[in-house]
Parts: C-alpha cells; structure tokens; sequence
C-alpha cells in the first residue's frame, strides 16, 4: 500500500506548496489550485497525493483514508472537540497560516448567563462554539453552523460569533468586539493514529520538519483571555416594519445584481469591493445583507430574514434536514441553472440507480457517499436502499473523493464537463436548481412590511417572467 | 455484510433480563412501599434542560449525546437523557407543581459518550423525594437505599456521607474568584479530589480547620461534634451546614445504619446542595444521591426542597449473586401433538395453571413434555426419570405435575 497524503488548497496552498518545494518534493501541479487534484511527488513517486479542502482534511485522516495531512489545527480541534476519540495525532506545529479563533459579540453588554430567549452563536466551527457554551455554562443557546460570513450577522442575527482573525483589529473592523480568544491556531502536520504504529512515516514526515524555518513557535494550547477592546459603530438598527433581505456572496453576486437592476430595484456597492455586508437597497424600510446562499434557508426559518435570494439546491437540502421548517420557494428566478446529479467513478459497473441498487447488495463495506449536500445524499441514501452506508460531509472540490476516498457523489454541474474530466460518470439526476426567492411561511407581516415584501416579489417576478 | 450493535452499547439476553427484572423487581417493590410512584419521562429532552444553571458540571455535558431534531432549525438541540433526576423534577414542575410532597421513583435508561469499551447506555432505578428539606427526608432516601442493598443480598457495602453545602463553604474560604470556584467544585464533581488537597494546602491560615475537615475520613461523627465549636469560630458561614450534615447522621445512628464520611468525595451532580450520600462496593460505585433544594426552583416550578437516590441496575447485574435474586420461574411444559387445535387448547389449560406451556414447533427437548394424540388421549413425558405416563384429562395431568412439585 502506498503511503497517502492529503494537501489543502485555499489559503494555505500557496506555503505548503513553498515548503514542499523546500523539501524538494517536486510536485507537477500542486502549485496551481486549477481542477485537478492529484499531483505526483519526483522525489516521492510513491507517495499518493490528494488535494482537499482544508476542512476535509482531519475528517480524511480520522477515517484512515489517509496516513498524513496539513492543515490548520482550527479544524483539527473543531473534530476533536466533539469526537476526543478520533484518530488523529499532530505531528508538527508547521508556523505558518497563523491565526486566531475569537468569540466575538456586537455590543459589550451580552450576559452569558442569560435566562430566557437563547444566546444565538453564529459560526463555521460549530463544535468550538458549543464546548465554548457548554464550559461557559451558557443557560440556553442556539448554534447556527454557517458556512461562511459569520462576521455579518450579529447583532441582528447572532448574539456571538466564533471567527477566525488574524487579531483584534480585524475583529473591531467588522464593527465587533473580541470577547475572548478561544484558540491559537497555525497549520499542522497531522498522522492517523494506526499509520503512525503500522506505517513508516519517518521519511516523509523528516522531509517536511527539516525544510521548517529553525525557529519554532509553539502556538496551540487554549486561552481564554478577557479581552477589552473597545467596539466599532455599532450596526444600525432595524425596525419592526423593516424587510430584511438576504443577497448571496461569492460567484452569484453578478447575477443577483443584473437581475436587481433588470427589476428596476437600485443597489449600490453590492458586489463590494471592500467586504461591505450591508449594501444599500434602492427601495425604502428594506435591510440588505450579503451571507452565504447556503446558509439562508436556516437564517429564514429561523425568522432572522423575511426573502432570500439562494439556490433551489440549498433550500431543498434544509428541508432534507428539517421537513417541517417554514421556509418555502416563492418565486423561480430562473437563474444560474444547474443539476444536482449522482456521480461514480467510470470504471464502476454501474449505469443507473437500478444498477446501483444490484451491485450494493453483497458489498462488505459501507458504500460511501460524499457531498456538500450532507441531507440531499443521505436522503438519496435512504430511497435508494443503499443498506449499510455513510455520507461524508465536503466543502467542495469534492471530485477529488473518487474513487479512493468515496463511492459516490452528489455533485451539480452545469455541462458535466468537470465530472467528464475527472474520469467520472453521471448516473442519475436528483433535480434541476436554479436560484430562488425564498420566505417563511410562517412570517406574519402587517401593512406596510407586507407591501415592501409584495413589491420587491412583485418586481422579481415581473423580470423573470419576462424573460 | 457483518451487522452488529453500535460501539457502547450492549445487549441483555435472556439470562440477563432475568436477573434484570428481578433487581428491577426489587427496587421498584421497595420503593412502592415507601410510598413512591412510578413516572416514566421521555427519552428525548432539550438539552437546555441541562444546562440551566448549575444543572451538570461541563464535562458531564461534553458527553452528552446531543443533536438537533427534525425541526431543530432553530439551531436548539435535544438530548438523549443524560441524568435521571432532572427530567422528573421537569415533570414535577411542568403538571405536578402545587400538589406539595411527592414521592416519585423511575427506572430508565441514560445515555452518556464514554471512550473505548465503557458502556454509553446505562439502566438505573430511582426514587425523589420532592417537597420536603428535612435531615429526616435525606435519612429516608439512605435507609430505603440501604434496604434495597440488603434485599438484593449485597455485601460490604459502603455508605459514604458528603455535604454539599458544606463543600462550598469550605471553597468559598479559599478565596477563589467564581472561575476557579466553578473549576474546583466541577473537578470534586467529577470525581477529582487531588486538587482540592493542594489548593487547600496554599492557604495555611486555614491549614488547621480546612485539611482536617476535607481530608476527614471514618465512621464517627464525633471529631465533627468534637470540633464544631473550634469550627464555628474560624468559619461561622459553614454552621447550617454542619448542623444539617449532624443532624442526619444522627438519624442514621439511631436507626444503626453504618456509615463512612468522607466530605471531599462529592462525585456525582452539580445540581447538589446538601447531604450527598454514595454507595460503594469495594471500588465500584453501585448509586447514590442527594439533596438538590435549588434544581426546582431554577426552573421556575417555586421554593421547592427535593432529594434523591439511584441504584446503578446494569452495574448490580455483575455483582449480585444470581441464585439469591432469581425467585423460582413456574416448569416450562413442552406441548405436541399432530392436532393443532387440541394441542392449544391444553396448553391454554396448563398457562391458566399456572406453567409455561410451549407449543412444540421443531422437535425440541424440554424437562417435561406432553403429547397430545388424536382423540384428546395425552402422555407426560419426564425427560429427568425417561418415564411416559398415560393420562386421559389435562386436569390430572395439572394434578400429576403439582404432586411432583414442578408448579
């Protein structure tokens, strides 16, 4: 068996390319974070390498399916926190990518203790946040796991946030206030714990320690300190009569904002060149907010928005999870249409859900599904009778899965033209998903809010059907 | 594909039910006698039932199984029940508030994560006492523990008294700020008693009265009573407590029940204001309980007193010795016979006899067989003797067995 390792793209790509690089490993493609996802080492030719997601990465090693990893140690914890058992060893602080998680708040005054109405944590490391809760013996709290934005959405939509910074400063320039700082984090070698005792490790873990700079940090171990810092311009308030409107961020925005301006509805620095989060709506009594089209489906059950502007994909996915959740399509905008599809490797004997159903039957081991749609594929999972099975949650590139790490994905594509070059086939099509204005059902708005709700739906709707 | 159960959890087999339903049997025949009913709370709880205020230490509530609902989008979890107590004194405060003393008793399964091959699902049997703060109502739950103890024939067993209130007063003398407090009191909580002895060495001016007190084992209440004076001179705010801890020590005397204190070993539940109590065979901890006069209050159900007891059943099913809990089960009679109709007919003879009667599916061996032939005509069959009897009615048949004691 070769020795398997997995590298993270995103933000630490570019040093650990530098540090392999240094270590004279002599990697052909990591360099670039373009497609593909299999690089091969001249000076370890044996070596499998896998480039994942940076969050992927622990969850990989904890499996087995991989003897070595990097990544920051924020995701090492963040698993091992909930799952202290896990298989996971840290084998070397590499220094760099170093940063802070804070918990942060928007106004000074939060009472930890508070009885009540819940304390909502908005983050991407919903498993911190809630040891930080449980140690802070918080009464009654709330988690919303995000994937991303966590800093917009106190003080209207989360009491706290848990956030990665690089220090206070940033934290005070998203108009928030450090209240105290949960971990020191950097990036990290890490080992399986059976690889470790059955493996020998020992040239591949030497290479990277003696390419390391020679002063080593130790960063890692867990502080709480109070901080006190002071708090930057508080949001502004909204009113009870004000629509609070959720845009999406990232690839989507140029979309949303041709067909905003197609409605006639005005807004100005959206997509923002400076990170703002609050763009302003050219319509009066409405709030703009730009967060994660994943996250919107929960953030509009949960009445902390009124619409939102996300994909179909995302909407059914939460009501995968939640059946009986308020949020419901109100209106088709007929954008950015892709398909959710179910992908296996093409050297799998399988051609459609009825084959796939025949070649289970007889397996011993848990036929694997990977996919950002965690609910979507677990359903799939269950109307297929697929038997002994397992989903394993990805942030994307998750392509890379198959046909080592995973057995089937729940993908969308657009021309399948991705899922073709990576020697994947298509064996069925879960639905179609284009982006949708989605409300709760359960939101009882009077007079004037139901107006602005009515003309913003009214305006959408009148653009996509004439398109 | 090999199925198996999940990691942490366990099956019982029939032998095991057995002898769980007689420990079972045992506790709830106790309790019913002391005047206890039975409730039965739900499996699934929000897990902010727990985490109110001083409700279980964070440790206890990093196990905890917790996971969102079908309609969890509001981000609030649920929980498979960690604990016993809190869930019935939720039940007393949400319909039984206003009805003054209840005694109520369960017996249920609680789930907490435990690493490697420690069990995750766990049986206990137990009674509360809600609506009463007296030294005599703490005694009550000590004695029927005990009781209970002494039905299921165990031997050397160890009752080992704490205080709570006495344990905080004592941290309080520390000087701690709340956060070391906190720390301290949910260390002694989870079962760590090393770090109270080293804190307490760093204050000598307390040297003389703290170490004495925390590190105060045995039998004898007398260096309390003893000392109770010197004590009350140092540290006048531990004074209700120390008369409380007294008070119902001395019922125990009274009532020659034995008993070891030991005031640092407080293991157990933060929820605990008052007499703690813990019953030991050798090293294995087989319940316990106490008293916790502020759970119901914080959750809004009224200035009510309570205490409590569990008895640790899965933990009693190694230890008791199986021949002295298993009563007598009625003789199992194997019925055949090629007409089908007959053959239930006299089985349904034998159960209301009183016997097991298993109708013969797959030529199977039993102690006793009976064979039902055409025409109603039976023959006992006794494997022990190999003897065949021809009987012509099922009432003689019942009268045959009875004679030879086999009812």
């Amino acid at each position: 068996m070769p020795l398997k390792i997995a590298l993270p793209k995103g933000r630490l790509l570019r040093k650990t390319a530098a540090l392999l690089q240094k270590a004279d490993w002599r990697l052909d493609e990591y360099q670039s974070s373009m497609g593909f996802y299999r690089p091969k080492s001249a000076r370890f030719p044996d070596l499998l390498v896998r480039v994942f997601h940076e969050k992927d990465i622990p969850i990989q090693i904890a499996m087995g399916n991989y003897d070595l990893g990097i990544c920051g140690l924020d995701w090492i914890e963040e698993l091992l926190v909930k799952y202290p058992s896990s298989d996971v060893i840290k084998v070397k602080d590499l220094t760099y990518g170093q940063s802070s998680l804070y918990m942060a708040v928007a106004s000074k005054s939060v009472d930890l203790r508070q009885n009540g109405s819940p304390l909502r944590i908005a983050s991407e490391y919903p498993n911190l946040a809630e040891a930080f809760a449980l140690k802070n013996r918080l009464s009654r709290f709330s988690i919303f796991p995000v994937w991303g934005a966590a800093e917009a959405y106190p003080p209207e939509n989360a009491d706290m946030v848990l956030l990665a910074a690089q220090s206070t400063t940033e934290i005070a320039s998203y108009g928030l206030s450090p209240f105290s700082r949960v971990l020191d984090t950097s990036t990290f070698l890490i080992a399986n714990r059976n690889s470790r005792e059955l493996k020998n490790l020992g040239e591949i873990v030497a290479s990277i320690s003696d390419a390391l700079p020679e002063l080593g940090k130790s960063v890692g171990e867990k502080k709480d300190i109070p901080l006190n810092v002071s708090v930057g311009s508080p949001a502004p308030e909204v009113g009870k009569n004000t629509v609070r409107l959720a845009l999406p961020d990232g690839h989507q925005q140029q979309q949303t904002v041709e067909l905003l301006n197609k409605a006639g509805i005005k807004i100005e620095d959206y997509p923002s060149a400076d990170g703002n989060r609050r763009p302003k709506i050219g319509i009066t009594g409405v709030a703009v907010k730009v967060i994660r089209p994943q996250d919107m489906p929960l953030q509009v059950a949960n009445g902390n928005f009124d619409l939102a502007i996300t994909g179909r994909d995302w909407l059914t996915d939460h009501l995968a999870q939640f059946p009986s959740s308020p949020v419901k399509e109100m209106l088709d905008l007929k954008l950015r249409k892709v398909r959710l599809v179910a992908v296996v490797s093409q050297n799998l004997p399988v051609n459609n859900s009825a084959d796939l159903r025949r070649f289970i039957v007889g397996r011993a081991e848990p036929f694997r599904l990977a996919s950002e749609y965690v609910n979507i594929a677990d359903k799939y999972a269950r109307e297929n009778h697929l038997g002994h099975y397992r989903v394993i949650p990805t942030w994307g590139a998750t392509e890379a899965f198959l046909p080592e790490d995973a057995d089937l994905l729940i993908e969308n594509t657009e021309t399948g033209r991705t899922i073709a070059r990576h020697n994947l086939k298509i064996i069925g099509t879960l639905f179609e998903s284009t982006a949708c204005l989605i409300g709760n059902a359960n939101m009882t708005a009077d007079g004037n809010k139901r107006q602005r709700m009515d003309y913003i739906i009214n305006r959408l709707h009148a653009t996509v059907g004439d398109a | 594909m090999k199925i198996q159960r999940c990691k942490g959890m366990r099956d019982m087999s029939p032998a095991d039910m057995a002898v769980f339903h007689q420990l079972e049997g045992i506790c709830r025949d106790s309790f019913i006698k002391w005047g206890y009913r039975e409730v039965r709370t739900p499996t699934i709880e929000y897990l902010h039932l727990f985490t109110s205020a001083g409700t279980l230490t964070p440790t206890m509530l990093g196990k905890v199984y917790s996971f969102l609902d079908w309609d969890g989008w509001s981000g609030e979890r649920v929980v498979l029940r960690p604990d016993g107590t809190i869930p019935v004194a939720r039940l007393y405060t949400e319909s039984m508030s206003g009805q003054g003393l209840a005694r109520l008793f369960y017996a249920a399964n609680m789930f907490t994560f435990e690493t490697g091959d420690k069990n995750r699902e766990r049986w206990q049997c137990g009674a509360e006492l809600i609506g009463a703060g007296s030294a005599v109502a703490d005694a009550e739950l000590m004695a029927l523990s005990m009781e209970i103890v002494k039905k299921l024939g165990l031997k050397n067993v160890e009752l080992r008294l704490s205080h709570a209130g006495l344990l905080k007063a004592l941290l309080a003398k520390l000087k701690l700020n709340t956060e070391e407090q906190h720390k301290i009191f949910d260390s002694i909580l989870d079962g760590d008693i090393t770090v109270l002895t080293k804190i307490s060495r760093s204050a000598p001016e307390l040297g003389e009265t703290l170490l004495p007190l925390l590190s105060l084992k045995g039998q004898s209440p007398g260096f309390l009573k003893d000392k109770r004076a010197l004590f009350l001179r140092t540290m006048p705010e531990i004074g209700s407590s120390l008369d409380d801890f007294l008070k119902a020590v001395a019922i125990l005397d009274n009532l020659d029940i034995k008993y070891q204190i030991n005031i640092a070993s407080g293991a157990g539940f933060e929820y605990y204001t008052g007499m703690i109590f813990q019953l030991f065979i050798g090293k294995e901890k087989i319940g316990g309980g106490g008293r916790y006069d502020a759970l119901i209050p914080s959750m809004g159900g009224g200035d009510v007193p309570a205490s409590g007891c569990a008895i640790y059943l899965d933990r009693l099913i190694r230890l008791v010795n199986v021949e002295t809990v298993l009563s007598s089960t009625p003789k199992r009679i194997l019925v055949k016979g090629s007409d089908i109709k007959e053959a239930f007919k006299v089985a349904d003879a034998l159960r209301q006899a009183g016997f097991i009667a298993e109708l013969d599916l797959d030529g199977q061996k039993a102690d006793w067989a009976l064979e039902v032939k055409s025409g109603g005509a039976l023959t006992l069959i006794d494997k022990a003797k190999s003897t065949k009897t021809d009987i012509r009615s099922v009432a003689e048949v019942i009268k045959l067995l009875e004679a030879k004691g086999a009812a």
